[in-house]
């Protein structure tokens, strides 16, 4: 038996998951309420004290573990033109597992600058210019962030031309600067990967530390990754597959929770359509995007106020009356588990319209343009729609009844043709609740990881 | 002096690729730095492109006929986003109908572009036309033609 111990120290609850990797068996779950406030340790301990007596005394081989605690990695990140340096930028913090708080772009005004030292980010990104292009922009925007107050680390990826120079500004006022490769070096090309290697090593040897996070490190092997990552890093091994096991080829994760929806894609999502023409910033082939405002508890009235009264209402069974005052309910009290039929309704309905709306916006569209020529078809983003699988993970996808009926809103329809989701996927559940677990032990134990996740995954259809 | 840098695009709903790849050959040829953004791009696409790559020109490629109509308002737009000195090159078939070059012409440089050329104009009078326009000189990234 060789024991592995996973730990997601989650914004409210901290979660452990038992694996043996030898039988590739997942042998126990609990979970706790996280305590970062005053000590990080003493959640755990009573998450451990859950697990069966032969599992807590281990000896465990590994313990490995992911966090989005106290706020998970908060990032702010500055470029120049909205839809190229600035948009490459965000893509490049998400897809490292930040929380993206804002996005900037030209000139840092006064009142922005206020507005970022308030946001009070853990990493700043910095880009701004094609590699040999515009400079002016990002050394103006550091001498502006070298007379803030702003403390964090400062990852710099922007025009090269101006790397040194940014630098030096930055470091004569007494900022923490890191140095990469621009993230946008020529116009629609997307360089994210180096930037996202170095948010990663900054998240594992600053911010840990910096949230209260240190004393978990004595007794894990290390805090690997924010919790996103993890779940991202699993949809690219279950995708990709290793040396010697092929994974499941093009996939989408939803991840729904209380505050956020994440919608994770693997796959280039080229044009499946003949005379279609990509246009835009390309996509990276492992994506991720956040929905900040699509949560089914702190940002519950947020549904309400995007999809509206009469979409909720139609995905639901049972008449709420007084909606309003029940998504206040929902929002005020964000531990709250469905217990009766009518609250399980209220959750389907509003996680359709969560999950259909995150879909929405991750998935590319088309674009139908009349020229002299005739009709054109334009694509932006990623074509989902030939995308063979689709799992959902989140508490809601544990333990709802209609776990996969929620899956489907967000599939591919007729009366929204130009929006590209997945027409037709195998649809499954993390009824185990194991994708971060197989994310943190992807690099170390790539075969066994993949396994355990095709394994645990639940299928619907 | 730095390399030169041009934005070159088809503009508007135009599928008419081939110009614009000999057009990107031969002024990388020359020394050129060419941000190529393509076929179906918008003014916008454009001037987005130019202001990330500190572009020194814009060269519009319009072949589909509505060359004129897409083009109204470019060096506007062009000032509105603070290029307020970027060099305008519109080329192609700019437009539809029995009309003389004169005409044509005419009504381009008075929508501001600094050049503006006929149909099957050869791609060296342009790089020609572009060396002087912004000052190479010889030891800049763009070569003297032969």
């Amino acid at each position: 038996m060789s024991l592995a111990l996973l730990i997601d120290f989650g914004s409210t609850f901290t979660k452990i998951l038992a694996v043996d990797l030898s039988s590739e068996e997942i042998l126990a779950y609990a979970q706790s309420g996280t305590t970062v406030e005053t000590d990080i340790m003493i959640g755990l301990r009573r998450a451990i004290d859950l697990l069966p007596d032969s599992v807590k005394k281990g000896p465990f081989s590994c313990k490995l573990s992911s966090s989005s605690a106290a706020g998970g990695l908060g990032m702010v990140t500055i470029g120049l033109i909205p839809q190229l340096s600035a948009e490459a930028a965000r893509r490049a913090a998400l897809g490292a597992g930040a929380k993206v708080l804002k996005v900037f772009s030209f000139r840092l005004a006064m009142k922005e600058l206020q507005e970022l030292q308030e946001l009070a980010p853990d990493i700043l990104l910095l880009s701004g210019g094609t590699d040999g292009g515009n400079t002016e922009v990002i050394l103006e925007n550091a001498r502006q962030l070298a007379r803030s107050s702003i403390r964090c680390p400062i990852v710099v990826a922007g025009n090269k031309a101006a790397t040194d120079e940014v630098n030096s500004i930055l470091l004569q006022a007494g900022k923490t600067t890191l140095l990469t490769e621009n993230v946008m070096p020529e116009v629609n090309v997307l360089n994210v990967e180096p930037a996202r290697k170095i948010i990663r090593k900054v998240f594992i040897e600053r911010i840990i530390e910096a949230k209260g996070l240190k004393k978990a490190e004595d007794f894990v092997e290390g805090i690997l990754m924010p919790t996103p990552t993890a779940v991202l890093r699993a949809a690219q091994l279950l995708s990709q597959g290793t040396a010697s096991d092929p994974g499941l080829g093009d996939l989408v994760i939803v991840d729904i929770g209380g505050a956020t929806t994440d919608i994770h894609s693997i796959g280039m999502g080229n044009p499946i359509q003949a005379g279609v023409i990509r246009k835009g910033l390309p996509e990276p082939l492992v994506k991720r995007t956040v929905e900040g405002d699509l949560g089914l508890r702190y940002n519950a009235r947020s549904i309400l106020k995007f999809c509206g009264q009469d979409q909720i209402m139609k995905n639901a069974c049972l008449s709420h009356s007084e909606l309003s005052h029940k998504l206040e309910g929902l929002s005020q009290n964000v531990d709250f588990l469905p217990q009766s039929l009518e609250d399980l309704d209220l959750d389907f309905a509003l996680a359709s319209c969560a999950v259909k709306a995150a879909m929405e916006r991750h998935a590319g569209n088309i674009e139908t343009l009349w020229g002299p020529q005739g009709q054109f078809y334009l694509q932006y983003g990623k074509d989902l729609t030939g995308f063979e699988y689709l799992i959902g993970t989140g508490g809601l996808f544990i333990h709802h009844p209609q776990a996969a009926a929620i899956l489907q809103k967000t599939l591919f329809s007729q009366e929204e043709p130009f929006s590209l989701r997945p027409r037709n996927p195998a649809l499954y559940t993390d009824a185990q609740y194991c994708l971060f677990a197989v994310g943190l032990l992807a690099d170390r134990f790539p075969d066994q990881a993949l396994r355990i996740a095709k394994k645990y995954l639940k299928k619907w259809n | 002096m730095k390399q030169p840098a041009v934005v070159l695009g088809v503009l508007g709903v135009d599928a008419h690729v081939v110009g614009n790849k000999i057009m990107a050959h031969a002024l990388e040829s020359e020394g050129f730095r060419v941000v190529n953004i393509g076929t179906f791009s918008s003014q916008e696409d454009f001037i987005r492109a130019a202001i990330e790559t500190a572009a020194d020109a814009i060269l519009v490629g319009s072949l589909c006929g509505h060359g004129e109509l897409e083009c109204r308002g470019f060096r506007e737009n062009c000032v509105e986003a603070g290029l307020d000195k970027i060099h305008l090159v519109a080329g192609g078939n700019l437009v539809v109908g029995k009309q003389t070059w004169e005409e044509v012409e005419r009504r381009f440089l008075e929508m501001k572009f600094n050049r503006v050329y006929p149909p099957g104009v050869s791609p060296k009078k342009v790089i020609e036309d572009l060396k002087r326009d912004l000052n190479c000189s010889s030891e800049s990234g763009a070569q003297s033609p032969e």
